[in-house]
């Protein structure tokens, strides 16, 4: 079963994004980026345009997504249910991790409190 | 609800084994929901630790960058323009574990020329490199971090779904199966005692039979007796003397 591996996709400000494509997350074919920089002027329909697109694609396996951004989708994140690509929440550089929020942890110490 | 089953002693054997293969496929579902909910537990834990040092790695990696952008003035934007193919990527794996396929990723080089060499020849290439390596690191856990998210979620669903067949053997299969296996039984006790029952009902004719017959000999003879002494020529009946043999 030889699968193309998927791509890392990266929604986030722009120190995060520029330190991933850095790494060599970064991917920008005909259709589109797989990453998005968000800033103070980004508008959220953008924003949940962009995960929505990200999401469907088949070639992307993880998203990574600051955290603060993730807070400003929560509700598309709460009804996410696919189990590619996965969510993955990660700090920013002025916005520590907050393990509450993340909507992954939610349910790991839902079943750890248990 | 469904036809009742004949209450015979096959269909009664029929419905023990029936009963035996339920037990026993209850209990190794349990095992596996236990083996499973133990699992689920350690990824859970897992996780919860990952995140934690991924907030380290992150604070390391935001730091590097801050240290280059001082050094090598700002290159995001260059960064950010040009063709761009990605060097790294995931696979999408596929685990068995206690019997369940989880998903696992694992970090794939394509091995792409990396693009922006150029970036750091005015000054602080040093600096930009380590960038590179500090995100390279965080990137590599946040890859396993990613695995163990989807085999939490996997399993999640695979315990639920094993759950559900658990409970569905104990409250509703499980009582069915004894459900009849109660009713044969009461069914083929109720039979027996018809049957014994009847052969009672027989016996104690035969014996009020037996015993009337034997009621009518005894006055039989005592009729005999009391006529032999009223009547004269009685005396002359040959009954009592022994036969004259000549």
């Amino acid at each position: 079963m030889a699968e193309v591996p998927k791509l890392l996709a990266v929604m986030g400000d722009e120190d995060t994004v520029t330190g991933f494509l850095l790494a060599g997350a970064g991917h920008r074919d005909a259709r589109s980026a797989n990453y998005l920089i968000v800033d103070g002027k980004t508008k959220t329909s953008a924003i949940v345009d962009k995960f929505k697109e990200l999401t469907s694609r088949d070639d992307v396996g993880i998203l990574l997504i600051n955290q603060n951004v993730a807070e400003e989708i929560r509700e598309v994140l709460n009804l996410y249910d696919q189990m590619y690509p996965t969510i993955l929440e990660i700090p920013s550089k002025d916005h520590p991790y907050s393990a509450e929020k993340d909507y992954i942890m939610k349910r790991v110490m839902h079943m750890l409190g248990k | 609800m469904s036809a009742q089953v004949p209450p015979t002693r096959m269909n009664q054997q029929v419905f023990k084994g029936k009963k035996k293969a339920a037990d026993g496929g209850f209990k190794l579902l349990k095992k596996k929901a236990d083996a499973l909910k133990v699992r689920f537990r350690d990824y859970a834990k897992s996780i919860a630790e990952t995140k934690q040092h991924m907030s380290t790695d992150a604070a390391n990696a935001f730091f590097s960058l801050t240290q280059a952008e001082y050094a090598a003035g700002n290159f995001k934007q260059k960064l950010a323009e040009g063709a761009m193919t990605a060097r790294v990527r995931v696979g999408a794996g596929v685990d068995n574990v206690a019997g369940v396929k989880l998903p696992v990723f694992t970090k794939y080089e394509t091995g792409v020329a990396a693009d922006n060499q150029s970036l750091g020849l005015v000054g602080g290439g040093k600096k930009i490199a380590n960038v590179r390596v500090r995100f390279m690191d965080f990137l590599d856990m946040l890859i396993k971090l990613a695995s163990l998210q989807t085999s939490f979620v996997t399993l999640d669903e695979a315990l639920k779904v094993t759950n559900r067949r658990v409970n569905a053997l104990e409250n509703v299969t499980i009582p069915k199966i004894q459900g009849v296996l109660d009713y044969i039984a009461r069914e083929l006790d109720e039979l027996e005692r018809e049957d014994f029952t009847r052969l009672k009902m027989v016996q104690g004719m035969k014996a009020k039979q037996m015993a009337e017959e034997e009621a009518r000999a005894e006055v039989d003879a005592a009729n005999m007796a009391a006529n032999k002494a009223g009547d004269a020529t009685a005396a002359f009946d040959a009954e009592d003397d022994e036969d004259v043999v000549f």
